[in-house]
C-alpha cells in the first residue's frame, strides 16, 4: 500500500484506544527513567569520586598515600599519608561493633525467642528509635556525656577520645543489628524450632545451635549494615573523637576518621581545585571501597550461608 | 517389661496379652477457652504402632502433641486429665512434670523434614548431646547405629559431615528419624510424616516404621487412610476433638462398629 | 533418671540466666535512649524559648537563636520532599509492577540495595563534585534539597516496593480483568490500597533527612548566617518566587554542630537546646509512622 495512504488512514483512526495505549507507553517510559536514576546516581558518585581522585593522584603518588604515615594535606609541607586516617576509621568501627554485634545479637535472640509477645511488639519499635536520633545529638551525647562519664573510670581520658565515639556509635548501630537478625530468626519455620524442643533442648540451646545458623544469612546481612554504617559514620566521630590524623590504635587516644577529616575541610574555605579540596575526594574514594570491600565480603557469606531450611 | 493388662481402660480393646506404653485417661485440651480434646481415653501398646486419623481439625496432631508436651511452646493451653507413660507410671501432662524430661525421652517426627543447619553427623548427634553425652566414641557409635537403623547409613556414611541440606527431601526425613532413634526414645511420635514426600520417598519410610516398631512403640498421626491400614496395628479414628472409635486396625477398616468411621473409611466425608 | 533431673536443672538454669542477659542488654539500648534524652532534655529545655526560636545566631550564647537553621530545615526538606517523593514511588512502581525480569531490573534492583549502603557523607561529596561545581548550582538551598532526596531515594523506592507487595495479586488479575490498562491499575487500585505503607516510608525517611548533618557540611551550608532565605511568597506580581531555591543556607543539625563544637561550653546550651528541637521533630515523625504502622495492621484483612 501507497505509504501516503497508509498514514491517512492511520491519522484517521487515532480513535481513543490508540490514545489510551501511547498515553500508557509514556507513562511506562517515565516510570522506568525514575527507576533508572538510581543508576544515574550511582554513576554520579563513582565518576565525581574517581574524576576529583585522579587530579589529587597525579599529584601524589599512590605510594606514598598508601605508605606514608603522616596526614597534613593542609599544612606546609603537605603529606598524604591515608593511613592515620584508616587507622582511625577501624579503631572507631572495631569499638562500635564491638558493642553492637554482641548487644544486637542477644537483643535479637531475646526478642525472638524469649521475650514474650507483648514485650516484643512494644521494646522493638522503641529500640528503633535509637537510630531515629540524628548522629550530631549523639556526637553531642558522646561529648558530653558518655566521655566525662568515662573519665571517671579511666582518669587520664582526653576528652576527646575514639572511645566514647566508638561506644556511642555502637549503641545507635545497635537496632540495625537487632531488628533485621530479629526478622531474619522469626523467618526460620516454626517446625525446625520444634523439633530441637522435640529433642529435649532448651530456648538458649535451641536459639544459639538451631535458629541462629538457620537464620545466618540474614543476620550476616545485618552485621554488614553496621559494618557499614559504622565505617561511614561522620559526626559522632567528628564531635567526639577529636580531628587530629593520629596514627595509633589506642581507642583511647584522639584521632580522626576519614569521614572527620572531610568534614574539617569541607567546613573550612578551601579554593574549589586546589590540593586540599582534591584530597577530600581521595579520602572519600577510600572510604567507598573500604564500604564496598566489607559488602563485597558480605554478599559471599551471605551466598554461603543461603537459607536452606 | 512388665504386663499391664490390669491397667487397661474401658476405650481400650487391645487384648489381654499386649502390654501397654502409654494410657490417655480422660485427656482434655485447651487451647485458651477453646477445648481441642475431649475426654480422651485410649492405650497405646509397647511395640505397635497405633495410627490415629481423622479429618483435619479432628484433633489427632493435637492429641500426638499432648504425648510430649511440645505444646507447651505456647501460652495459654491447658490440659486436663491423664497420660500415664508405663513402666515408670509418670503422668506426662502433670504439671509436676517437666516438658523438656518427657521430650528427652519421647521422640517426635514432623510433618516437613526439619533437618538442622549442621553436618548429617551433628544432626543426629543433637539429641544425644543434649542428654549429656560428650564421650566421642560412644557418640560416634550411637549416630552410625541410628543411620544403620534409619536405612541411611550407606547413603550417607561418605559424607556425614557435609551439610545436611545436601539431602534429598525423604534422606532428610530419615535423617530426621535417625535423629529422634539416636536417643532410644521410649515413645517414637509420627506427624503426618510423609505428607510432603514422593511416593518413593513415602514407601521407603513406610517400610522403616514396620520395621521400627520392634523396637519402640511407636504412634502415628496420618491422613491418608491407605497409609494406616497398611502399617498400623491399632486404628483410633477422632472427629471434632472426641475419641470416636479404637480398635485393630483390621476391624476398623474392615468391620467398624461406628456409622461415622465407616462413612469416613469410606470416603463419604472428609 | 536422676541424670536427666540434673541436666533439665542446668537447662533451665541456662535459660534464666540468658533471659536476664537478654534483658540487659535490651536496657542498655533503652536505658541510653533515655538518658540521651534526659541529658538533651536537662540541658536544653531552659533555651527553648520564644526568643532562641526567633533569633539568628550570635557570638554571645545568650543572645544566638535557631531562626535561620530551622527554616533553612523546613525549606530542604520541602525540596527533599518534591524530588525524592514522586521519584522513589516512581521507580518503586516500576521495579514492583511493570519491570519485566531481565539484566537491567536486576542491575537496578542490586544497584538500590547497595545505594543504601552507601555512607551519607559519600553523597556529599557527589552533590560537591557534581551539583556545586559541575551544574553550578552552587552551595544552595536546591542542592541541599537534591543531595538529601538522593540519599533517601532508596528507603522511599523500597518502602513502596513493599507496600505494593502486600496487596494480593486477585485485585491486580480483577482490575486487569475488568479491561483497565496497567497504570489505571496502579493510580486506581494499587496507590489508594498502599498510601499508608508508602507514607510509613516516606516519613520514616525524612526523619532521617531531617538529622543528616555530613553531607550537608561537605557541599558547604553555612555555619553561621543571619539572615533567612528570600520568602516564596511575595507581595507583588507574581506573588511567588523561587529565589530562595538559590539561597545559602544553614540546618539546625549543622547549627548544632557548630555551637557543640565551640571549645567555651557557653554554647554548650545552645547546642542542648538545638538537639532538643531536632529530636522532638524526629521522634514525633517516627512516632506517627509508628502508629501509622500498628493502625494499617489492625485494619487491613486480606
Amino acid at each position: 500500500m501507497d505509504p501516503a495512504i497508509e498514514r491517512t488512514k492511520s491519522s484517521e483512526f487515532w480513535d481513543s484506544e490508540q490514545l489510551t495505549r501511547i498515553k500508557e507507553r509514556i507513562i511506562e517510559s517515565l516510570l522506568f527513567l525514575a527507576a533508572f536514576f538510581s543508576i544515574i546516581i550511582t554513576l554520579g558518585i563513582f565518576g565525581t569520586l574517581v574524576y576529583e581522585s585522579l587530579t589529587f593522584f597525579s599529584h601524589v603518588s599512590l605510594i606514598e598515600f598508601l605508605t606514608d604515615t603522616l596526614w597534613t594535606p593542609l599544612f606546609y609541607p603537605p603529606r598524604f599519608g591515608i593511613l592515620p586516617l584508616v587507622t582511625g576509621t577501624l579503631v572507631t568501627t572495631a569499638i562500635a561493633l564491638a558493642v553492637a554485634l554482641p548487644i544486637g545479637s542477644v537483643v535479637a535472640i531475646y526478642l525472638s525467642e524469649f521475650a514474650p509477645r507483648v514485650v516484643r511488639e512494644s521494646l522493638k519499635p522503641i529500640l528503633e528509635l535509637l537510630s531515629a536520633i540524628p548522629t550530631v545529638v549523639y556526637g553531642y551525647f558522646a561529648l558530653l556525656f558518655v566521655a566525662p562519664l568515662l573519665q571517671k573510670f579511666i582518669p587520664e581520658l582526653p576528652t576527646f577520645n575514639m572511645l566514647s565515639a566508638g561506644i556511642v556509635m555502637g549503641i545507635m548501630i545497635i537496632p540495625y543489628v537487632s531488628s533485621l537478625s530479629e526478622d531474619a530468626m522469626r523467618a526460620v519455620p516454626m517446625s525446625l524450632r520444634e523439633s530441637a524442643y522435640a529433642l529435649g533442648a532448651n530456648k538458649i540451646i535451641t536459639a544459639i545451635k538451631v535458629v541462629y545458623p538457620a537464620a545466618l544469612s540474614g543476620i550476616i546481612a545485618s552485621y554488614i549494615l553496621a559494618v557499614s554504617r559504622a565505617l561511614g559514620e561522620t559526626m559522632i566521630v567528628a564531635i567526639a573523637a577529636g580531628m587530629q590524623p593520629n596514627l595509633t590504635i589506642d581507642p583511647r587516644e584522639p584521632a580522626a576518621t576519614i569521614t572527620a577529616f572531610i568534614v574539617q575541610v569541607s567546613l573550612g574555605d578551601l579554593p574549589h581545585g586546589s590540593i586540599g579540596y582534591q584530597s577530600i575526594f581521595a579520602a572519600g574514594l577510600t572510604l567507598f571501597l573500604m564500604t564496598l570491600i566489607f559488602n563485597v565480603i558480605g554478599f559471599y557469606l551471605r551466598k554461603k550461608y543461603r537459607e536452606a531450611y | 517389661m512388665h504386663s499391664f493388662s490390669h491397667n487397661q481402660g474401658e476405650a481400650t480393646s487391645l487384648g489381654l496379652e499386649v502390654k501397654i506404653k502409654a494410657e490417655v485417661k480422660g485427656l482434655n485440651f485447651y487451647y485458651g477457652k477453646n477445648k481441642a480434646l475431649k475426654n480422651i481415653n485410649l492405650s497405646f501398646a509397647e511395640n505397635k504402632v497405633t495410627a490415629i486419623i481423622g479429618p483435619s481439625g479432628c484433633g489427632k496432631s493435637t492429641l500426638l502433641r499432648c504425648m510430649n508436651r511440645i505444646h507447651d511452646l505456647y501460652p495459654d493451653i491447658r490440659y486436663e486429665g491423664e497420660i500415664i507413660l508405663h513402666p515408670s507410671g509418670i503422668n506426662i501432662v502433670s504439671p509436676e512434670v517437666d516438658p523438656l524430661e518427657m521430650r528427652m525421652r519421647i521422640g517426635m517426627v514432623f510433618q516437613k523434614p526439619t533437618a538442622f543447619p549442621k553436618s548429617v553427623f551433628e544432626n543426629v548427634a543433637f539429641g544425644l548431646r543434649l542428654q549429656g553425652e560428650r564421650r566421642k566414641n560412644v557418640i560416634e557409635e550411637k549416630v552410625e547405629q541410628a543411620l544403620r537403623m534409619a536405612f541411611l547409613w550407606d547413603e550417607v556414611k561418605d559424607r556425614l559431615h557435609k551439610s545436611a541440606y545436601n539431602l534429598s527431601g525423604g534422606q532428610q526425613q530419615r535423617l530426621c528419624i535417625a535423629r529422634v532413634l539416636a536417643t532410644t526414645p521410649e515413645i517414637l511420635l509420627f506427624d503426618e510424616p510423609t505428607s510432603a514426600l514422593d511416593p518413593v520417598a513415602t514407601a521407603k519410610i513406610e517400610e522403616l516404621i514396620t520395621f521400627l516398631k520392634e523396637k519402640v512403640t511407636i504412634i502415628i498421626v496420618t491422613h491418608n487412610m491407605q497409609q494406616a491400614a497398611r502399617i498400623s496395628d491399632y486404628t483410633a479414628f477422632m472427629y471434632l476433638g472426641e475419641l470416636i472409635e479404637f480398635d485393630t486396625t483390621k476391624r476398623i477398616f474392615q468391620n467398624p462398629s461406628k456409622k461415622l468411621t465407616e462413612d469416613y473409611i469410606t470416603g463419604n466425608f472428609g | 533418671m536422676s541424670d536427666f533431673a540434673r541436666i533439665i536443672k542446668k537447662r533451665k538454669r541456662e535459660d534464666f540466666i540468658f533471659n536476664i542477659i537478654g534483658i540487659i542488654c535490651t536496657l542498655i539500648g533503652i536505658v541510653t535512649l533515655g538518658a540521651l534524652i534526659v541529658d538533651l532534655v536537662m540541658d536544653g529545655l531552659p533555651r527553648l524559648n520564644w526568643q532562641f526560636l526567633t533569633s539568628y545566631p550570635s557570638r554571645f550564647a545568650d543572645k544566638a537563636g535557631i531562626l535561620s537553621a530551622w527554616v533553612g530545615t523546613l525549606l530542604i526538606m520541602m525540596v527533599t520532599t518534591v524530588i525524592a517523593v514522586p521519584l522513589g514511588v516512581a521507580a518503586g512502581i516500576y521495579l514492583e509492577e511493570y519491570a519485566r525480569r531481565n539484566w537491567l531490573t536486576n542491575l537496578i534492583e542490586i544497584n538500590i540495595a547497595n545505594l543504601a549502603g552507601v555512607p551519607s557523607i559519600i553523597y556529599g561529596l557527589m552533590a560537591l563534585g557534581l551539583l556545586v561545581y559541575q551544574l553550578n548550582l552552587g552551595q544552595s538551598v536546591l542542592t541541599g534539597g537534591l543531595t538529601l532526596s538522593f540519599l533517601i531515594l532508596p528507603i522511599v523506592i523500597v518502602a513502596t516496593r513493599e507496600a505494593l507487595r502486600t496487596i494480593p495479586q486477585g485485585i491486580r488479575e480483577a482490575a486487569l480483568a475488568l479491561g483497565s490498562t496497567n497504570w489505571q491499575v496502579v493510580r486506581y487500585h494499587l496507590l489508594p490500597y498502599s498510601t499508608g505503607g508508602i507514607l510509613t516510608g516516606v516519613i520514616i525517611a525524612l526523619s532521617r533527612a531531617i538529622g543528616e548533618t555530613a553531607p550537608l557540611v561537605t557541599i558547604g551550608a553555612l555555619t553561621f548566617i543571619a539572615f533567612l532565605p528570600p520568602s516564596p511568597i511575595q507581595s507583588e506580581p507574581p506573588y511567588i518566587s523561587f529565589d530562595w531555591l538559590w539561597s545559602p543556607f544553614s540546618v539546625l543539625p549543622i547549627q548544632m554542630f557548630n555551637w557543640v563544637s565551640r571549645p567555651d561550653r557557653e554554647f554548650a546550651v545552645n547546642a542542648a537546646g538545638a538537639g532538643l528541637a531536632l529530636i522532638t521533630v524526629t521522634l514525633a515523625l517516627n512516632a506517627a509512622a509508628i502508629y501509622l504502622r500498628y493502625r494499617m495492621r489492625k485494619r487491613i484483612t486480606w
